[in-house]
C-alpha cells in the first residue's frame, strides 16, 4: 500500500544508494525544507479560506464565492495582492528589528514543525524530548511579537506587544501542565512513543476525567498562546486598531498573518497528538475486528482529520465569543486555569499510579 | 493639532484614539492619558464632522429644513424629523390627523428598534464578538425594507412633513410589520443566548463605567444612559407627545449605572417598542394622512421648543422665529453631546478595553454630537 | 462555601459559553438561514416608492407635463433643479413660455421628495434606479426633458 512511510523510505534508500551518505543527507535536508515551506504556503491558503467560510456560515453569510470555483482561489488572489504591495517601514522605527520581527515569528513557527508526526513513521525529527522541545520552541514566537511592537515606534503596537508578552508567559504554564498530564500517563516525552501508547485507545478516552480537564485547559491555553479570539488582546482590533502589527504592510504583514495560522495548525496538531492519538486510528481496547477496520483508513487522514477538527473548534471560539479584558485574561489564567490544572496534575498522578485508567 | 508628544510632564503615555479608529464609530478624536493600561484622563476632541446644520437650517424654509435633521442622528432620522415637524406644527397650531400621528409613532418605534439593533451588533463587536453584528443586521434589514416600501428610503426617510406624513402607508405595511415583529420576537432570545448571558460579555460590562444618579443628572445625560442610573427621563412618559399618552408601555429603569445596566435598558426598550407597535399596528384609524397646510409656511414671531425621545436620549428642537420664511435661529439639543461629556467621568481609572465597552454602551453617533 | 462557589462559577461560566457556541453552531450547520443577496447576479426589485432619482414622465408622443413653473426649483433645499425657459411661438402667433431645459444635478440631490410634492402637474416623479456610479462627475448633471419634447396640450 502506498503510504507516506513507504514513499519516504524508498526515497531515502534510493538517495543513499545513488549518492554518498553525506550528500544524500544534504539532499534530504533540502527536500524537507522545501516541503516545509510548501506546507506553510498551502496551510496558509487552506486555513484562511476555512476561517472565512466558517465565519461566513456562522454569520449567516456566504463568504468568498467569486474567485475560482466556490471562491477557492480567493486567498491565492489575496496573497498575490500582498506580494506586490509595498512594504512600508515607518520613519521613526528601528528598521533592523522592524524587518527582522516577521521572520522571527515565522521561523519560530517553522521550528515547531520538526517533531510532529504527520502519518505513521512519517516525521521530520523524532527527537526523544519532543513534547518539551515543542513547548520550549513555541514560546520563541513571542520575542518576534515583542520585537515588532517595540520596533514599530507606535503606541498601539507597544501596548499590543506588552499584552502579548504577559499573556503568553502566563498561558505557557497551564499549557505545559496539561501536557504534563499526558506525559505522566505515557511516561515518555517523545512524540512517537506518545502515539504508540495510544494503541489501545486515545488518551482522552482512556484517561477519562483528568485527561478531559487537561484537554479543555490545553485548548483554552493554546488559543491564548496563538493570540486568537477571545484572547486576541495583542491585536484587539476595536481597542488597539491592529495591535503589534499596526505598522506592517505588504508581505511583512502577510508573514505575521501566515505565522498565526501556522501556529494554530501546530498547536492543534500537538493537541491531536497528545489527546486524540495523532495518526493513530480510533482503537477500542481489544476489539480486533473494529480496530482492523479502522486501520484501513490511512494514518495521514486520521491526523489531518483530528487536527482540522481542533482547528475548527478554535475558529468556532473566535466567531462566538467577545474578547476578554487584559486583567480578566490574567485572572482566568492565575485564578482558574492554573489552580485547576495543578489539582488536575495531582489527580492524574494518583490515577496513573493506581492504574485507574483503561 | 497636537505636536508629537508621547509622554506628558508627569510621565504618562498620551494616546490619540481617532479620528480614524474602529471603536469610535465615526470621526471622534479622544486624547487619552494612560498610566500603563489604566486611563487617567480622556479629552474628547470634537468637530471633525461638523457641517453647521443649525446654520444651514436658517437659510431653509420650514418645509425644507426637516430633511437636514435626518443627517444629525442618522440612526433615528425619523424621530429627528418628527421633532422638527412637531415644532413647526406647534408654531402654526396645525391639528395633525390621528392617522398621521399613529403612522408617525409606529415609524418612530420601528426606527428605535432598528437603531437599537445596530447598537447591539456594534456593542458586541466593540467587545470583540463579530458574529452578533451580522445577526443584528439581518433583522434591521427587514425594518429597512418596510421603510423603503412606505417612505421610499431606507435610512434618511424624510417622511415627516409639517401637518402629517408625506404619503400614506403602503398597503403591505401592516402585514409586513406584523411579520417582522413575529420574526424578531423569535430572534430576541438568540440575542440573549449569544451575548447577554455570555460570561465573558458580562464580565466585560459589569461594574465598569459607573455613573451615579446625581452625576447622570448633572452631566445632562438622557435616554438609556441616564435611565440605567435610575433617572426617570423618558420624554415619552414625562412629556408625552403625539399619541404616546394613549399607548401602554413601561419606562425601563435600572439602578446599577454601569455598562451592563445600559445594555439591559436598551434590550428591554426593544421589547417595549415591540409592545407599542403591537398596540398600534391594527388600530390605525382611517382618515387623512396629512393636514391641509398653506403652500408657504410662516411661523409667528416667537420661540418654540419641542423635546422628543430619540433612540439615544432627549432631542430638543428650539426655533426662534422673526415671522419670516426661514427660522431666525435653530438650536438642537442633541443627546449624544451630553452623553459623551460623561465619558471622562465614567472611564477614569478603567482600562483601555473598558473605555471601548463604555463607548459602546453610550451608543454615540458622531454626526449627532457635532451636527 | 468558597470552594463550592468557585466550582459553581466555573460551571455557569462554561455553560453560558456553550449556549453561545450552540447558537453559532446552529447557524454553521443550517445553511438555509443564509441571507446573502448576491447583488450583481440577482438585481433587487426596488419598491415602487423607492427614491432613486428624479425623472420626468414622457408619453408616447414625446410630450411631458412640465410647464416650467419652477415650483420644484423653489422647493428644492439644495438647488438641485435648474429650469431654463424659452418662448415658443404658438400657431396663433403668440409667445408662450415653455421649458428649454430641465437641468437636474443628481450629485447635489438628497432625494428628499420635496420637488415631487411641490409639482402641480405631476410632471416629475422619483425613479427606482439606484446604480448611479459614473466615471465623470459631469455625467451626473442631467437634462430631464427629452430632446424635441414639448408640453402636453391639456396641461395648464
Amino acid at each position: 500500500m502506498i503510504s507516506f512511510e513507504y514513499i519516504a523510505d524508498n526515497i531515502d534508500k534510493w538517495l543513499n544508494n545513488t549518492f554518498s551518505p553525506w550528500l544524500a543527507l544534504t539532499i534530504e535536508f533540502v527536500i524537507v525544507g522545501v516541503l516545509c515551506i510548501g506546507l506553510f504556503a498551502v496551510l496558509g491558503l487552506v486555513l484562511i479560506m476555512m476561517e472565512r467560510k466558517v465565519s461566513a456560515y456562522m454569520q449567516v453569510r456566504l463568504g468568498p464565492n467569486r474567485v475560482g470555483p466556490k471562491g477557492m482561489f480567493q486567498t491565492v488572489a489575496d496573497t498575490l495582492k500582498l506580494l506586490v504591495k509595498e512594504g512600508l517601514t515607518p520613519a521613526g522605527s528601528d528598521k533592523f528589528l522592524f524587518n527582522l520581527a516577521p521572520f522571527v515569528v515565522m521561523i519560530a513557527a517553522m521550528l515547531v514543525l520538526a517533531p510532529i508526526a504527520f502519518a505513521k513513521n512519517f516525521q521530520i525529527w523524532d527527537i526523544n524530548i519532543g513534547v518539551l522541545y515543542v513547548s520550549a520552541v513555541s514560546s520563541i514566537g513571542v520575542i518576534g511579537i515583542l520585537m515588532a511592537g517595540w520596533a514599530s515606534n507606535n503606541k498601539y503596537s507597544l501596548l499590543g506587544a506588552m499584552r502579548s508578552g504577559a499573556q503568553i508567559v502566563s498561558y505557557e504554564l497551564s499549557a505545559g501542565l496539561s501536557i504534563l498530564v499526558v506525559v505522566i500517563f505515557t511516561g515518555d516525552l517523545s512524540i512517537s512513543q506518545i502515539i504508540e501508547s495510544q494503541q489501545t485507545g486515545w488518551w482522552i478516552f482512556r484517561g477519562h476525567i483528568p485527561m478531559l480537564i487537561a484537554f479543555i485547559i490545553f485548548i483554552i491555553a493554546v488559543t491564548a498562546e496563538t493570540n486568537r479570539a477571545p484572547f486576541d488582546l495583542a491585536e484587539a482590533e476595536s481597542e488597539l486598531t491592529a495591535g503589534f502589527h499596526t505598522e506592517y504592510s505588504g508581505m511583512k504583514f502577510a508573514l505575521f498573518f501566515l505565522a498565526e495560522y501556522v501556529n494554530i495548525f501546530i498547536v492543534c496538531a500537538i493537541g491531536a497528538t497528545l489527546f486524540l492519538g495523532g495518526w493513530m486510528p480510533l482503537h477500542i481496547g481489544n476489539w480486533e475486528a473494529f480496530n482492523s477496520i479502522m486501520d484501513w483508513i490511512p494514518s495521514s487522514l486520521w491526523f489531518v482529520g483530528k487536527t482540522f477538527f481542533l482547528i475548527f473548534v478554535i475558529m468556532w471560539f473566535r466567531w462566538t465569543f467577545p474578547r476578554l479584558r487584559i486583567d480578566q485574561l490574567l485572572n482566568l489564567e492565575w485564578k482558574y486555569l492554573l489552580p485547576i490544572s495543578m489539582f488536575n496534575l495531582l489527580l492524574a498522578t494518583l490515577i496513573a499510579i493506581q492504574g485507574w485508567y483503561f | 493639532m497636537l505636536e508629537e508628544i508621547a509622554v506628558n510632564d508627569t510621565g504618562d503615555l498620551i494616546i490619540n484614539v481617532g479620528p480614524q479608529h474602529p471603536s469610535t464609530h465615526g470621526v471622534l478624536h479622544l486624547i487619552i492619558t494612560l498610566n500603563g493600561e489604566t486611563i487617567k484622563n480622556i479629552d474628547p476632541n470634537l468637530g471633525y464632522i461638523h457641517r453647521s446644520i443649525e446654520k444651514m437650517c436658517e437659510s431653509l424654509s420650514y418645509r425644507q429644513f426637516i430633511y437636514v435633521t435626518s443627517r444629525m442622528d442618522y440612526l433615528s432620522s425619523h424621530i429627528n424629523n418628527h421633532a422638527c415637524a412637531l415644532t413647526v406644527e406647534k408654531g402654526l397650531q396645525i391639528e395633525v390627523p390621528e392617522r398621521a400621528q399613529y403612522i408617525r409613532v409606529i415609524m418612530d418605534e420601528l426606527t428605535r428598534l432598528a437603531s437599537h439593533q445596530l447598537w447591539w451588533g456594534a456593542a458586541a463587536m466593540d467587545v470583540g464578538a463579530l458574529t452578533p453584528f451580522f445577526h443584528a443586521f439581518r433583522e434591521r434589514e427587514m425594518i429597512n425594507e418596510i421603510m423603503e416600501e412606505t417612505c421610499g428610503a431606507r435610512l434618511t426617510m424624510n417622511y415627516n412633513v409639517p401637518g402629517g406624513v408625506m404619503a400614506d402607508i403602503h398597503p403591505d405595511f401592516q402585514r409586513k410589520t406584523k411579520a417582522f415583529l413575529a420574526f424578531f420576537k423569535d430572534k430576541l432570545p438568540e440575542y440573549d443566548e449569544l451575548v447577554t448571558g455570555n460570561i465573558i460579555f458580562q464580565n466585560r460590562m459589569k461594574d465598569i463605567g459607573i455613573i451615579s444618579k446625581e452625576d447622570a443628572i448633572s452631566y445632562g445625560c438622557s435616554g438609556p444612559t441616564a435611565r440605567a442610573s435610575g433617572v426617570s427621563c423618558d420624554i415619552r412618559k414625562t412629556h408625552p407627545y403625539s399619541i404616546y399618552d394613549k399607548v401602554q408601555f413601561d419606562e425601563v429603569l435600572e439602578t446599577t449605572g454601569d455598562s451592563f445596566g445600559r445594555y439591559l435598558v436598551r434590550m428591554q426598550e426593544m421589547r417595549q417598542s415591540i409592545h407599542i407597535i403591537e398596540q398600534l399596528i391594527d388600530n390605525i384609524p382611517e382618515g387623512d394622512f396629512q393636514a391641509k397646510t398653506k403652500a408657504v409656511l410662516k411661523l409667528p414671531k416667537g420661540e418654540f421648543y419641542t423635546r422628543v425621545e430619540t433612540a439615544r436620549g432627549e432631542l430638543g428642537v428650539y426655533i426662534v422665529s422673526e415671522g419670516g420664511l426661514t427660522p431666525y435661529r435653530i438650536k438642537f439639543r442633541s443627546p449624544g453631546f451630553s452623553n459623551l461629556s460623561a465619558l471622562n467621568h465614567m472611564a477614569k481609572g478603567q482600562k483601555i478595553g473598558d473605555m471601548v465597552a463604555i463607548m459602546a454602551t453610550l451608543d454615540l453617533v458622531i454626526p449627532d454630537i457635532d451636527r | 462555601m468558597f470552594i463550592t462557589q468557585y466550582i459553581k462559577e466555573v460551571f455557569t461560566g462554561v455553560k453560558s459559553l456553550l449556549i453561545g457556541m450552540r447558537r453559532t453552531g446552529y447557524y454553521f450547520t443550517h445553511h438555509k438561514e443564509i441571507i446573502t443577496q448576491q447583488y450583481p447576479n440577482e438585481i433587487p426589485v426596488m419598491a415602487e416608492r423607492f427614491k432613486g432619482e428624479v425623472i420626468m414622465l414622457h408619453d408616447q408622443n414625446n410630450e411631458h407635463a412640465c410647464t416650467g413653473c419652477t415650483a420644484c426649483e423653489l422647493a428644492c433645499p439644495n438647488a438641485t433643479i435648474k429650469i431654463v425657459t424659452k418662448f415658443d411661438i404658438t400657431p396663433e402667433g403668440k409667445k408662450k413660455k415653455a421649458i428649454d431645459k430641465f437641468v437636474y444635478h443628481l450629485e447635489l440631490c438628497t432625494l428628499c421628495n420635496l420637488c415631487i410634492e411641490a409639482c402641480p402637474t405631476g410632471a416629475i416623479k422619483m425613479g427606482q434606479n439606484f446604480e448611479h456610479s459614473v466615471f465623470n462627475r459631469a455625467e451626473l448633471t442631467k437634462v430631464l426633458n427629452k430632446p424635441g419634447s414639448k408640453v402636453r396640450d391639456d396641461v395648464e
